[in-house]
């Protein structure tokens, strides 16, 4: 594309050594505003009439003249041309990689690592020296346009993610000069979606402008009212803030309606994070309640139980990915009933080799089963060392979908599913099944079950070990939330004990509604009183709401209650 | 029980108990200050600071004996307590350093004037006079105990419920003083101590006096334990323990025995804190981690619970098998610390004193002692 001759004239000329340049540079932006002043009335009678009847190649010209005006009409003026190399010049002017020959009047743009290429293709122009090229000048007018002209570039940009992101940050900007840009897309447009945002940062901009027609406002805030988010409100109130009439008064109204919303908004939000850390809870305080329930033992390595449990995912996954990558999107089907078996493989051992020595002493059970919890810990650091282990989730666990103004998580929607499911399933062994039967039989009253002819050993331990192999399960849920560490469990412990005291053993109904008041009073707390104070909070509350309930919200009644 | 038989104050046990410490207050000052460092006899000042730590956790655990042992309460939270203590001991300390600490700030520790507080804030005001602090030992902890006790006692909260309360209890502290805006220096606690009553805290002399403070401490502890569970209040509260209901039914108040005890048990921990802080030279929330709380339990049950001696026995057997075993293998420490539990649950319900007593029996009696094992049960 260079012609020869040019080439031969940017050669002869001398190279200006860098510091002569910048010291010229710096000269001229001191008198930039002088300069710019005296050539817009020079240009707006030369300049431009020239630059608006010629081509878009042409417009490249306008920016080799070195005149300030000239450069900020151009530009925008190329990022509405939708000139292919429209974005490079742009961003390259905003970098001061701009360059210029001004006999031939040639525009040129070098990137990062100093490659020259030629503006009005793109192509790398090898033979041409950037020591024979000026720096198109910025100065402020410039930098303003410079931006416009970035925010229409991305406003006509054929990648629809840009085009939306440059509507949203028009919308937050609220530049009345990129009210002509944003008809202009707005007339280009096609999807549904940007559109609207458009037509809100139109909305915004007009509503914020007090020389347009009151009507126009009008409409404006209404369009305004139905974006109804955080950033709407902004708009609102500073537009009622300075307006006057009806527009304040719409504005007003429809800035405190939209508030309301959000509030409620925010209500739902606090009910569905509190939902989700209850379904955790649950999850990892059903099986303490039910061994607490049946032998009346706090099983302290219950923790412990849910940190397996997330390991046999772990491995259940290493498996997947090394032999089975087929399988690796269902491992975590395959790792649900194997993490059941196994944790209550060790929950029974568990029971044999020393609850079952420790029965009619709780304390002493509580010590040993804090023992185990220790042990169990090395022996998982040992094996799989100290560091936090990844589980990935399969794909219909991540990402989300937006209910209202609510992002709602896949992964927690499932969790919580799947706590709902095991918790029925759980109610449905206890009161459908004979071996629920018999269980209920020793919980309400073991010597009577007894004397009836239930083995009470062998349900101590079936217990023990369905307690312990929910935990597992608890543990396969929760891999997918936390990090699968050797303190997986400690972090769960207290707080399943909190659920599982709060809740009462009688009924495992107690459970799910101290699970979920516990989640939810959390997440209600959590703005108010930041995490820490409001689980502190939450703790205090409990301590003294046992003392008004001692043995919780469902407590177990009867006669046994008393042993 | 075997302590029911006993009603002198000081039994053969406690004389052995007592001798032997105070042999330890007068010997140890002797070994390490007048017999030069470095001499066969001698005791290097670290070994001072670290037995006078175990001390320390003796006491923790002779006061944990007090309501468990004779009460029935299993506290998980007494940590909490032995670290408020602490924290009463730190807070002076802190006090004393006044402008040498980095920032040279006269009135402000370190921390506050790093995190931007401008004044001291009330919780630790009168703090520089030192038998504030000490009366602080004795009170935080103290008040505490009764609100806690006073609320759980009356509501007869018992057994595992009240073990978990305790629990919740220490843990809701952790997460408190873990906070920077309570003012207890956050997560880094108190640290960089200068002096204890005008002698530096480094120092071998000091050290030694605090060995000592804490062998009398110890000894003051075990006979207050002792006046309190041989007296009369003691029997009703050994009732308490075997049979609640029937107690309650014979006409005594029971939560009010209850709460005279958890509340001299807490100001026990306290002190026990506050002889601790100054020896190991920090304080931190960690202290308050319910894990302490119920490896002091263990103190206990390994050395025999409702024995005193044993208690403290416990203590100092599973601290220095801790720091063998932390030093020599760290890697089976858990191992090692979690079959204790198991093993002396299963196998030593009695701790080691109360097998030792069971061995004794037996000889003398030439005979099996079941009724021994039977009373066992509860």
């Amino acid at each position: 594309m260079t012609n020869s001759a040019g080439t031969a004239r940017l050669r002869a000329s001398a190279p200006i050594a860098p510091r002569q340049r910048a010291g010229r540079n710096g000269w001229i932006e001191t008198l930039s505003l002088l300069a710019a002043a005296l050539s817009v009335f020079t240009l707006l009678l030369v300049a431009a009439p020239q630059a608006r009847a010629q081509g878009p190649g042409d417009l490249l010209v306008a920016l080799t003249t070195d005149k300030f005006p000239d450069t900020e009409r151009a530009l925008t003026e190329i990022a509405a041309s939708g000139l292919p190399t429209a974005p490079q010049i742009v961003e390259a002017l905003a970098a001061n990689r701009l360059w210029f020959n001004g006999p031939a009047r040639k525009l040129y743009f070098t990137d990062e690592a100093g490659k020259v290429f030629d503006a009005a293709n793109g192509l790398e122009a090898p033979d041409v020296s950037t020591g024979a090229l000026k720096r198109v000048r910025l100065n402020n007018a410039v930098r303003r346009s410079l931006d416009a002209a970035r925010g229409a570039l991305t406003l006509m940009s054929p990648d629809p993610v840009r085009r939306r992101t440059a509507a949203d940050s028009v919308f937050k900007s609220r530049d009345a000069t990129a009210l002509p840009l944003v008809e202009a897309a707005l007339e280009r447009e096609t999807v549904a979606s940007t559109r609207k945002v458009l037509e809100e940062a139109r909305a915004a901009i007009i509503a914020s402008d007090s020389g347009a027609p009151e009507v126009k406002r009008l409409e404006s805030i209404e369009i305004l009212k139905s974006r109804g988010d955080q950033d709407a409100v902004s708009v609102l109130t500073t537009v009622a803030s300075w307006s006057e009439g009806r527009v304040k008064d719409a504005a007003g109204a429809a800035s405190s309606t939209i508030q309301a919303k959000l509030a409620l908004w925010r209500n739902v939000q606090n009910i569905w994070y509190g939902l989700s850390l209850g379904s955790v809870l649950l999850l990892a305080a059903i099986g303490l309640a039910i061994t607490f329930g049946v032998m009346g033992i706090i099983n302290m390595a219950h923790g412990e139980m849910v940190m397996l449990g997330a390991y046999t995912t772990f491995v259940v996954q290493e498996w997947a990915r090394t032999s089975h990558p087929a399988m690796l999107n269902y491992a975590l089907f395959i790792a649900i009933p194997l993490a059941f078996l196994f944790t209550a493989a060790v929950g029974i051992l568990i029971e044999r080799l020393v609850i079952r020595h420790l029965y009619g002493r709780p304390l002493e059970t509580l010590l040993a089963t804090f023992g185990i919890s220790l042990i169990l810990q090395q022996a998982v650091r040992t094996i799989f060392g100290a560091n936090n282990r990844e589980v990935s989730a399969p794909p219909f666990m991540s990402g989300s979908f937006d209910f209202g103004s609510l992002s709602i998580g896949y992964g927690r929607m499932w969790i919580i599913v799947f706590a709902l499911a095991v918790f029925f399933a759980l109610q449905f062994v206890l009161r459908a099944t004979s071996f629920g039967l018999r269980m209920r039989a020793v919980t309400q009253n073991r010597r009577m079950a007894s004397s009836m002819g239930i083995d009470t050993n062998r349900i101590d331990a079936m217990a023990f070990g369905l307690g312990s192999g929910i935990a597992g399960m608890a543990g396969v849920a929760l891999s997918q939330i936390d990090n699968v560490s050797p303190n997986l469990g400690q972090s769960y412990i207290i707080d399943s004990f909190m659920v599982v005291v709060f809740g009462g053993v009688g009924n495992l109904w107690g459970t799910l509604l101290g699970a979920v008041t516990l989640g939810v009073a959390n997440k209600f707390l959590e703005p108010i009183a930041g995490a820490v104070l409001g689980k502190i909070l939450l703790l205090v509350f409990i301590i003294l709401f046992i003392q008004k309930r001692p043995r919780g919200l469902f407590a177990q009644k009867g006669r046994a209650v008393e042993a | 029980m075997t302590s029911a038989t006993n009603y002198r104050l000081i039994d053969t046990r406690g004389v052995i108990f007592i001798a032997v410490l105070a042999l330890a207050a007068i010997l140890v000052p002797i070994l390490t200050l007048v017999i030069p460092q470095g001499s066969a006899l001698s005791i290097p000042p670290y070994i001072v600071a670290l037995f006078g730590k175990y001390l320390c956790f003796a006491l923790l655990a002779v006061a944990l004996d007090l309501v468990w042992g004779y009460c029935g309460i299993l506290s998980l939270g007494h940590g909490a307590f032995f670290a408020l203590g602490g924290y009463a001991m730190g807070m002076y300390l802190m006090r004393q350093v006044g402008a040498r600490g980095v920032y040279a700030n006269p009135v402000l520790p370190d921390f506050m004037v790093f995190l931007n507080m401008k004044e001291l804030p009330i919780t630790w005001w009168g703090f520089q006079s030192f038998p504030y602090a000490m009366l602080m030992v004795l009170l935080v902890p103290g008040l505490l105990a009764f609100g806690f006790g006073w609320l759980a006692f009356r509501s007869r909260v018992t057994g595992v419920y009240l073990s978990i309360i305790t629990q919740a209890m220490t843990y809701a502290l952790l997460l408190a003083f873990f906070r920077n805006d309570m003012g207890f220096g956050g997560n880094n606690g108190l640290t960089d101590f200068k002096d204890i009553l005008g002698f530096n805290v480094q120092a071998t002399g000091t050290r030694v006096s605090l060995f000592v403070a804490s062998c009398i401490a110890l000894i003051g502890g075990y006979l207050i334990a002792r006046w309190v569970t041989t007296s009369k209040f003691g029997k009703v509260v050994v009732a308490i323990r075997d049979a609640e209901s029937r107690t309650r039914f014979l006409g005594y108040r029971v939560e009010t025995y209850k709460l005279a005890v958890f509340v001299l048990s807490a100001m026990m921990a306290g002190v026990a804190g506050a002889l601790y802080v100054p020896q190991v030279g920090i304080i931190n929330p960690g202290e308050f981690a319910p894990t302490n709380s119920i490896e002091a339990v263990i103190w206990v049950a390994v050395g025999g619970r409702g024995t005193l001696v044993g208690a403290a026995l416990g203590a100092l057997i599973v601290n220095w098998g801790k720091t063998f075993f932390t030093g020599a293998l760290p890697e089976y420490w858990l191992f090692a610390l979690g079959a204790l539990f198991v093993f002396v649950t299963l196998f030593m319900p009695k701790g080691v004193v109360g097998t030792l007593e069971q061995f004794k029996a037996r000889r003398a009696r030439k005979k099996i002692a079941t009724p021994e094992v039977a009373a066992a049960g509860e």
